[in-house]
């Protein structure tokens, strides 16, 4: 049976994990390597790195990383930030990236996500769609929730499956940094609407959070920075309450 | 030592990483002769199989892949492009296993691609040796190797059976990702290595 996936999500600036990361046992908390290899001991099932360097130097110091992420990790792995070409993608691919996540650059220029899913197949492109609701409407937000677009939230995720995206990373920024809980809403109704994988995203700040959130919604994937981060949800712990749960997980 | 057969299909870094990792000399495969120089060989792959099979056709390797004694390795497309054909691109392919590669059935209420961990049943195969059953490997496809008694060793369910894994003689095919699959594709990837000519 297909699992359900946990996936920590580290925030990098100029090849360094930014966030107060908070484990004990760390030698060097700003070590997106070192960050990744104890997650991937840990058991988490996949990583996604957010690129938020805004430098014209960033794309190489990125590679770079992810190189050394791709040396020494063994579990899959997501970049996202700052992608617009194919050229760009296509140099994280050959640097061991297993999916790109565009934004921004997808919601400006869609044909991004065809023109990425033609050249290195649907399973490479996450569209990663950041939502807020405005007057009882989903619509989908850019620069961190900062700037509201035209999009209505459905529509997009409906388009951009069309187009390609071979997952959605849906982030409530409602529901984000607010250690809430998902918005489980949402997450069924997008779930329900369409055939890819879905990444539940912003809110999670208890286990339950995790286990209402599969079994309230047919997300594949939940995501979070945070009490990972800080320890406040050991990834062994969460796996193991979820399997008491019945929910499919990867031990 | 293992060749990686280098067709400009896909990412081959996260493979000879892994590869690194468990100590395995390694090296590429661009023509012909390069086939001599390696004991084992691997044909990655990601991405779409016709397009996949266009590029290998280019290299000039189709057949003398074919004709080799040593083991091969399939990896995700490269493991499609020892069957028959594929539906993806409707693609003639090598045709080593007389097998189809099928898009998965999006009626039977499953999300197309089948991405992430799943278990396997394998059949005591020497490329499984010293794994757990039910072990998950990490698997990221839509296309799937229908499932065949006669050269399946392992299996794995997405919606229907299909194979992930295959072999025939000297040939062997994964659908899942070794490289990705944490320690337990690193140690099919041991195995792999040390299958004898």
């Amino acid at each position: 049976m297909l699992s359900k996936r946990i996936i920590p999500c580290l925030d990098v600036k100029d090849g360094r994990t930014v966030k107060g990361v908070n484990f004990v046992d760390l030698k060097d908390a700003g070590d997106p390597v070192e960050l990744a290899w104890q997650y991937a001991q840990q058991g988490a099932d996949e990583l996604v790195f957010l690129d938020i360097t805004a430098t014209h130097e960033r794309r190489k110091t990125m590679i770079e990383m992810v190189k050394s992420v791709a040396r020494q990790l063994n579990i899959p792995f997501t970049i996202g930030g700052g992608i617009t070409t194919i050229q760009d993608a296509e140099a994280l691919l050959n640097a061991g990236a297993d999916k790109i996540s565009i934004n921004s650059a997808a919601v400006k220029n869609p044909a991004l996500i065809e023109e990425l899913a033609a050249a290195f197949g649907v399973q490479f492109v996450v569209v990663a769609v950041d939502t807020k609701l405005v007057e009882g409407k989903n619509r989908v937000h850019l620069n961190g929730g900062r700037l509201i677009t035209e999009l209505e939230t459905e529509n997009w995720i409906r388009q951009a499956e069309s187009m390609g995206a071979g997952e959605i990373l849906l982030t409530s920024m409602d529901h984000d940094g607010t250690k809430q809980g998902f918005d489980c809403g949402l997450l069924n109704t997008v779930t329900q609407m369409i055939n890819i994988p879905v990444i539940a995203s912003g809110g999670a700040g208890t286990v339950q959070h995790f286990i209402d959130v599969f079994e309230k919604t047919g997300v594949d994937a939940a995501l979070a920075a945070s009490v990972f981060h800080f320890g406040e949800i050991p990834i062994p712990e969460l796996k193991q309450k979820l399997k008491y749960h019945n929910i499919p997980v990867r031990l | 030592m293992i060749g990686i057969v280098n067709y400009g299909a896909g990412n081959i870094f996260s493979l000879s990483s892994a590869l690194e990792r468990q100590y395995l000399n390694y090296g590429m495969v661009n023509t012909e002769a390069d086939l001599d120089k390696y004991t084992h060989i691997i044909i990655p792959g990601v991405g779409h199989a016709g397009a996949a099979m266009k590029k290998l056709e280019q290299t000039g390797l189709v057949e003398p892949i074919k004709a080799l004694k040593k083991p091969v390795l399939g990896i995700c497309v490269g493991m499609q492009l020892l069957t028959a054909h594929s539906e993806e691109g409707d693609a003639e392919l090598m045709g080593i296993f007389p097998l189809k590669t099928r898009l998965f059935d999006k009626n039977q209420g499953i999300k197309i691609p089948h991405m992430g961990w799943n278990n396997i049943e394998h059949k005591n195969n020497a490329l499984f040796e010293g794994v757990t059953n039910l072990t998950q490997f990490y698997f990221v496809h839509s296309y799937f190797i229908e499932y065949n008694p006669i050269f399946d060793i392992a299996t794995a369910n997405y919606g229907t059976p299909f194979s992930a894994a295959i072999q025939k003689d000297n040939f062997y095919g994964v659908q899942f990702h070794p490289e990705k699959s944490g320690s337990a594709g690193e140690h099919i990837l041991k195995n792999f290595s040390n299958l004898k000519q």
